[in-house]
C-alpha cells in the first residue's frame, strides 16, 4: 500500500501512481436516528429528555443524537445490573455464562462488517484498522474470556477465586468497540455485571453492541450500556452500590477516580496515558524498523495510549533513519476513513485537533525542527498531517507529554545507559519498543525499560491472550489473558 | 559494687547506616514498671526522604540480583535472627510481651523468613505465562518489581509484624522504607542489626521508628514511591494515604492488622501485590517449509 508520488525515494520512478477513491460501502448498515440508555435489558429515554450530538469528524455531518444519562439514570443502571447479578448472573453455572459469551462473539463476527464501517464513521479511524483490527480483535477478545468463564479456578494456585458484583467501566474513544470488549467480556467471564459507559464522541458501536447483546439473549441487566458525558462517568464511580472501578482514558482523570475512591471498598484498575520510547539500535533492521516507527506513532492518528511517540535514533544511523522516515510519510494517505486505501483517517473530534495543533505549536516555540508530510488535507473534517519534531530535547513538553496525535519526536544516543536513562525518565510506562538484531541487547532492554508492554522488533501488536496495562502513572492492573481475570475477582 | 550496664542507643537504619534521626527529636519508652526502655528516635520527613533516596538507589542493583542469590540472602537473615534468638525474646518480654508468646513470636519470624526465602526463586513460573497469541509472535508475561515501596508495619507485633512486611517486598526484588510499631519498637531497631549482618545491600532495607501520625501522609504523597502497604485499621489515615497516592497512581494495599499473626498471611500473593506484570513480544520468523522439526 504505498503511493510513491513526491517521495524523494522514488523519484527515480518515471511515472506517479495514484490511487483511485474505494470506498468502503455504508449502504448496508443500520443506524438509528436517536439512541437511548440500554438499561436492563431494554432502549429506554434518559429521564431528563437529554440528548447530545454525535457526528463523522470526517465530515462534520451528525450522524445521530444520543441520550445523556444522569444521576438517577446511572442508578437505574446500576439497580438493574445489582437485581441481574443477584438473581441470575451469579447463580448461573459457569459454563452456562460462557455460552452466552461465546455468542456475543460469534454474532460480532457476523455483523463485523457493519461495526467496522460505524466505527470508522463515528471515530474518524481507517476503515482498513477498523475491518482488520479492531473488530476482529474485539470478537476474539470475548471469544477468549468466554472460555475462562468455567475454568477460574485453574488460574489462581491454592485460591478460590469469586466474583465481585456490579462493576462500573469507563472507556475511551480511540478504540470505542474493542475497549468495550476489553472490559465486557473479562467481566461477565468472573461472574460480574456491567454498567458501561462509551465515551461522549464515540458511542455508537457500543450502543449498536447493545443492540447485539439485546438479540444475543443475555439476561436483562447483565450488561447495561448508558452515554453520556464526564458527568455520567463521575455518577458511576461515584455510586455506593458498584463493587468495582475499571476506566481507561487519561492520567488526570485517573488520578481524580483514584483519589475519589479513597476510603471506598471499590475495587480500581486504571489504564492510563503514555509517551513510549521507541528505540532504534545501530544494529536494527532499519527498514523494518522505520515501518515500525510509523505504525507505532500513526497508527489510529495516533490515539493510542501506547503509541511509539518518542523516537530514539542511535546516532550512527540517524540521518538514514530520518531520511527513509521523510520519505516514508509522503507516502502515507490521509484522508476519507472509509476509503480502503486511507493510512490515517480523521481526527476523533475537533477539541482534539486542538489539542494535537497547540502542542504542534508548543513544540515549535520550544525549538524543536518541525517537518509535515507534504499531502493535502481534505477540506471538511478535522485531519491532521503526519508531523515529525527532530532535535527535541528530555525537557520538551512535546517529548514528556502525552500528545495523542500522529505527532513524532526525535532524539538521538549514543548509548545503551543513555537510552536506557531517558526512555525511563518520565512518570509514565505503558509501553514501549526496541530494534536491534542483537538478541542479548533486546532482552537487556526489554528487562530494564519500565514498561507493561514492550515491543520488540515489533510495535502496537495486540491479542486477547496477552496482558496489556502500566507501570507507574500509565496505571494499573492488566487487561487481557490470564492476568485480566484477577481485577474481577475477590479471594 | 554492682556493675552498671550499658544501656543501647536506639537509632534509625537508613541506607545501611545507623544515624540518628536528623530531627533531633525523641519518645521516651517506658516498660511496664514505668522504667525508661530507650528514647526513640522519633524520625522527621526529612529521614523518610532519605531514606527513600537510598532505597531509590538500591533498587537496580538488588532487582538484578537472581532469585536464587535474594533466597540465599533471606535466608541468611533467618540464620542471623535465628542466632540471636534470646535478644529478640528478651526484648519482646521487655515491651510487655508475656514469655511463651515472645518465643512463639520470634520463631515464627524466623520460620516466615525461610518460607519467603524458598519462594524468591518460584514465584515467577506460578505467576508469569507465555501467552499464545494468534499472530506469528513469541509472547511472555513476567513479574517484574514495582520499585521502592513504603510500608507501615503493624502495630502490635513488634517483630513479627516487621517480618511479615518486609520479607514479601524484597523477596520480589523491591527496596523498601518500614516505618515500625510506634509502640513497640525495639525489636525493629535490633532488626536492622540482623539485616545489617545478613548480606542484604545497603538501601534495600530501611527502618524508620516514629509516629505514623506524623509520618503517614509524607509516606503517601512522596513522588517517588511506587507502593504502598498499610497495616492498620485507622480510617482516616487509610482514606487520607488513598487520596495522596493517587497523586503519582501508587499503589496501595491495606491489611488488617491481625492477620500478621495469621499464618495465611503469607503466601506468593503478598509478593504478587507488590509485583508488574511486563509483558514482551517479539516476531518468530516464518521461513521454511511448513511443520518443519516436526
Amino acid at each position: 500500500m504505498k503511493k510513491t508520488n513526491g517521495s524523494p525515494e522514488a523519484s527515480t520512478l518515471s511515472t506517479a501512481w495514484d490511487y483511485t477513491p474505494s470506498p468502503e460501502s455504508t449502504e448496508h448498515i443500520h443506524l438509528e436516528k436517536q439512541y437511548e440508555l440500554f438499561i436492563d435489558g431494554k432502549f429506554v429515554k434518559p429521564g431528563a429528555g437529554k440528548y447530545f450530538d454525535t457526528i463523522n469528524p470526517a465530515t462534520e455531518q451528525k450522524i445521530a443524537s444520543v441520550a445523556e444519562a444522569d444521576e438517577k439514570d446511572v442508578n437505574k443502571a446500576v439497580q438493574a445490573a445489582r437485581k441481574a447479578y443477584d438473581k441470575v448472573w451469579s447463580r448461573m453455572p459457569a459454563a452456562e455464562r460462557a455460552k452466552y459469551i461465546y455468542r456475543i462473539a460469534r454474532m460480532i463476527q457476523e455483523r463485523s462488517r457493519e461495526f467496522a464501517v460505524i466505527e470508522s464513521m463515528d471515530g474518524g479511524k481507517p476503515i482498513r484498522e477498523s475491518r482488520d483490527i479492531d473488530v476482529p480483535l474485539a470478537a476474539n477478545h470475548f471469544f477468549y474470556y468466554a472460555g475462562w468463564a468455567d475454568k477460574l479456578e485453574y488460574a489462581f494456585p491454592n485460591r478460590k477465586p469469586n466474583s465481585l458484583g456490579v462493576a462500573g467501566q469507563i472507556i475511551p474513544w480511540n478504540f470505542p468497540l474493542l475497549m468495550a470488549a476489553w472490559k465486557i467480556a473479562p467481566a461477565l467471564a468472573t461472574g460480574n455485571t456491567v454498567v458501561l459507559k462509551p465515551a461522549e464522541t464515540t458511542p455508537l458501536t457500543a450502543l449498536k453492541l447493545a443492540e447485539l447483546i439485546r438479540d444475543s439473549g443475555l439476561p436483562d441487566g447483565v450488561v447495561n450500556i448508558i452515554t453520556g458525558a464526564g458527568k455520567t462517568g463521575a455518577a458511576i464511580v461515584g455510586h455506593p452500590d458498584i463493587n468495582k472501578i475499571a476506566f481507561t482514558g487519561s492520567t488526570d482523570v485517573g488520578k481524580l477516580i483514584q483519589k475519589t475512591l479513597a476510603g471506598t471498598s471499590k475495587k480500581l484498575t486504571l489504564e492510563l496515558g503514555g509517551k513510549a520510547a521507541n528505540i532504534i539500535f545501530e544494529d536494527a533492521p532499519i527498514d523494518q524498523a522505520v515501518e515500525g516507527i510509523i505504525n507505532g506513532i500513526f497508527f489510529n492518528q495516533g490515539h493510542v495510549c501506547c503509541a511509539g511517540s518518542r523516537l530514539f535514533v542511535q546516532e550512527g544511523i540517524a540521518d538514514t533513519v530520518i531520511r527513509k522516515l521523510k520519505a516514508r510519510m509522503e507516502s502515507l494517505i490521509v484522508g476519507d476513513p472509509l476509503d480502503k486505501n486511507t493510512d490515517i483517517g480523521a481526527i476523533n473530534s475537533k477539541g482534539q485537533l486542538e489539542t494535537i495543533n497547540r502542542y504542534i505549536e508548543i513544540g515549535k516555540n520550544e525549538g524543536a525542527e518541525i517537518h509535515q508530510s507534504s499531502c493535502t488535507l481534505p477540506g471538511k473534517g478535522y485531519f491532521c498531517k503526519p508531523t515529525l519534531f527532530l532535535n527535541a530535547s528530555q525537557s520538551h513538553r512535546i517529548v514528556q507529554e502525552e500528545i495523542f496525535g500522529p505527532v513524532l519526536t526525535i532524539q538521538t544516543f549514543r548509548t545503551v545507559e543513555e537510552v536506557i536513562e531517558k526512555a525511563n525518565n518520565i512518570p509514565y510506562g505503558l509501553s514501549a519498543g526496541v530494534w536491534t538484531d542483537k538478541g542479548s541487547k533486546i532482552f537487556n532492554l526489554t528487562s530494564r525499560l519500565r514498561a507493561g508492554v514492550i515491543w520488540a522488533n515489533t510495535y502496537n501488536k495486540f491479542d486477547p491472550t496477552s496482558p496489556f496495562g502500566g507501570y507507574k502513572e500509565s496505571g494499573f492492573g492488566r487487561e487481557g489473558g490470564l492476568h485480566g481475570l484477577q481485577p474481577y475477582l475477590k479471594f | 559494687m554492682a556493675r552498671l550496664d550499658i544501656l543501647k542507643t536506639y537509632k534509625i537504619y537508613i541506607g545501611g547506616q545507623f544515624p540518628r534521626t536528623e530531627s533531633g527529636r525523641y519518645y521516651p519508652l517506658k516498660g511496664k514498671d514505668k522504667t525508661i526502655l530507650a528514647n526513640v528516635c522519633l524520625s522527621s520527613r526529612k529521614d523518610f526522604r532519605n531514606a527513600v533516596v537510598a532505597a531509590r538507589s538500591a533498587v537496580a542493583g538488588w532487582s538484578s540480583r537472581s532469585g536464587f542469590n535474594r533466597g540465599q540472602i533471606l535466608y541468611r537473615i533467618a540464620e542471623m535472627l535465628e542466632g540471636r534468638k534470646k535478644q529478640f525474646i528478651s526484648e519482646l518480654i521487655l515491651q510487655g510481651v508475656a514469655a511463651p508468646a515472645a518465643e512463639t513470636e520470634v520463631n515464627l519470624s524466623i520460620d516466615r523468613l525461610v518460607y519467603y526465602a524458598g519462594w524468591c526463586d518460584k514465584y515467577q513460573a506460578l505467576f508469569g505465562t507465555i501467552n499464545p497469541v494468534a499472530s506469528s509472535h513469541f509472547n511472555f508475561s513476567v513479574p517484574e518489581p514495582m520499585g521502592v515501596v513504603a510500608a507501615i508495619a503493624p502495630e502490635d507485633q513488634s517483630l513479627l509484624g516487621m517480618v511479615t512486611v518486609i520479607a514479601p517486598i524484597i523477596a520480589g526484588g523491591n527496596t523498601c522504607i518500614v516505618l515500625a510499631s510506634e509502640s513497640k519498637p525495639l525489636c525493629a531497631v535490633t532488626f536492622a542489626e540482623v539485616i545489617h549482618s545478613s548480606d542484604v545491600p545497603a538501601g534495600v532495607v530501611n527502618i524508620l521508628t516514629g509516629s505514623s501520625a506524623e509520618l503517614h501522609s509524607h509516606f503517601a504523597s512522596h513522588m517517588d514511591i511506587n507502593a504502598l502497604v498499610y497495616y492498620g485499621n485507622n480510617a482516616a489515615q487509610i482514606k487520607l494515604m488513598q487520596e495522596q497516592a493517587s497523586t503519582s497512581v501508587k499503589r496501595m494495599f491495606v491489611h488488617a492488622p491481625a492477620t500478621a499473626k495469621d499464618p495465611k498471611a503469607q503466601g506468593p500473593y503478598q509478593i504478587m501485590d507488590v509485583q508488574e506484570i511486563k509483558t514482551t513480544w517479539h516476531p518468530i520468523e516464518q521461513i521454511g517449509p511448513g511443520k518443519a522439526g516436526y
